[in-house]
């Protein structure tokens, strides 16, 4: 039976599923052994059912990052953090520790919504449409929100690092990645 | 050349003499053991412990402990590779790694041990995200101490080569960080030229040299291409 895989990007710059693009004609190999659930891939916006595994991009910034990243755990067998966002909050972790800042959050959204010289904003407010997801205090790893079951580093990880690994997993083959592809860049 | 005797490291036989270390006993047989705090032309202060090994079964730092005759000594084993793997997650942990956008990604001395290593599974650690400065305040320089691990190497080399005590360590415990002689970077002595700045003695992206920031290409980084003290080991996890 084919395993059934689900993806999805959180705050990432969805860099990491470009990143599975690079995998080139063995996205054909891959489609053999996998059907993709929910998935930007296939544009599926709800799991259909349970999934093998679970790809997550991206760490937690905001509360619907919280809520896809617990539907991910509850669904997938197998939940990957893919990528630097996803093990250790990659760039968007930086609003976590502003120099100076009393209230970091709060600091971010003021120079890129207000202070800057580069910003034309006729409101002249930080954005607060109810429709927005909140923004959470502090950005999260997938480790501080769920149990992590694999990671792979990188920034993104190189298609070949992501195949090796989707390779192993869906054999259900322990291995580990060689030197040549472990990047935290 | 005094007397010589020989101990075993990992099964083999190294030549020592009297006053050498473990760990320069070892580099002289062509035996690499990892370190961060270490490096050629500095004293050893044994901080770091990447180097820790088992000498007739007590961990002990190779840098700084003279080798013995006839000792059993342990280095790529299980367990003093656990030490190590759990010694470089912390220091990643400690501070604010962003390898993504440091310019010494490629060329970094914690970054390589990792790779080294084969660090790539989930931690159990937290990331502590310290709220550290970053001095820009000299023409040449830059201090980013998000990414300082304290290893010192700065501080001996301005200290012992360039005579001038630009950094020093202060503070305890959690709290202690390497400072400046000066209220910046600005109000001191040191020099592009100094030692201290040069780009093999700050092991990770800390001392940064302003106006050359991503020199080498991706792919031709120092340890794009081999792994940091040559022949990769130690790689399970």
């Amino acid at each position: 039976m084919k395993k059934r895989i689900a993806t999805v990007s959180l705050a990432g710059c969805f860099g990491c599923h470009m990143s599975l693009l690079d995998i080139d004609e063995r996205l054909l190999d891959l489609l053999e052994l996998v059907e993709f659930d929910r998935s930007p891939l296939n544009d599926l916006k709800r799991f259909t059912g349970p999934c093998d595994i679970g790809l997550v991009e991206g760490g937690c910034c905001n509360e619907e990052n919280v809520h896809t990243l617990h539907e991910f755990r509850a669904n997938c067998d197998i939940l990957v953090a893919v990528g630097q966002c996803a093990v250790m909050g990659g760039l968007p972790v930086m609003r976590n520790a502003i120099m100076h800042a009393e209230d970091p959050l709060r600091e971010c959204l003021e120079t890129a919504y207000l202070d800057s010289d580069y910003v034309l904003n006729p409101t002249n407010s930080i954005p607060n449409d109810p429709a927005l997801p909140l923004l959470l205090d502090k950005v999260y790893t997938l480790a501080d929100v769920v149990k992590v079951d694999y990671q792979i580093p990188g920034c993104p990880p190189s298609g070949e690092t992501l195949w090796h690994t989707l390779d192993a997993l869906i054999a259900g083959r322990q291995d580990r990645l060689p030197y040549e592809l472990i990047k935290y860049d | 050349m005094a007397e010589t005797f020989t101990f075993s490291l990992d099964g083999g036989k190294i030549s020592a003499h009297p006053g050498q270390s473990i760990m320069e006993a070892a580099d002289a047989a062509g035996v690499y053991i990892p370190r961060l705090c270490d490096t050629e032309g500095l004293k050893p202060q044994g901080s770091c412990r990447v180097c820790v090994v088992k000498m007739n079964g007590r961990t002990v730092a190779a840098c700084t402990q003279p080798a013995k005759a006839d000792s059993v000594v342990e280095s790529e084993t299980p367990e003093i590779l656990g030490y190590r793997r759990d010694l470089v997650r912390m220091l990643f942990h400690e501070g604010n790694h962003l390898c993504p956008i440091c310019e010494a990604s490629g060329r970094c001395e914690l970054q390589a041990m990792a790779y080294r290593l084969g660090i790539t599974q989930s931690t159990k650690y937290p990331y502590l995200q310290p709220v550290r400065p970053v001095d820009a305040s000299h023409p040449d320089i830059v201090l980013d101490t998000n990414r300082c691990i304290l290893c010192g190497r700065c501080i001996r080399a301005s200290r012992d080569i360039d005579g001038k005590n630009v950094f020093e360590y202060v503070g305890r415990g959690i709290h202690k960080k390497v400072g400046v002689n000066g209220d910046n970077l600005a109000d001191t002595n040191v020099s592009i030229d100094d030692r201290a700045i040069h780009l093999d003695i700050c092991p990770v992206g800390c001392i940064i040299q302003k106006g050359r920031g991503f020199f080498t290409p991706i792919g031709k980084r120092q340890f794009d291409l081999a792994p940091i003290g040559g022949e990769e080991k130690g790689h399970e996890e």
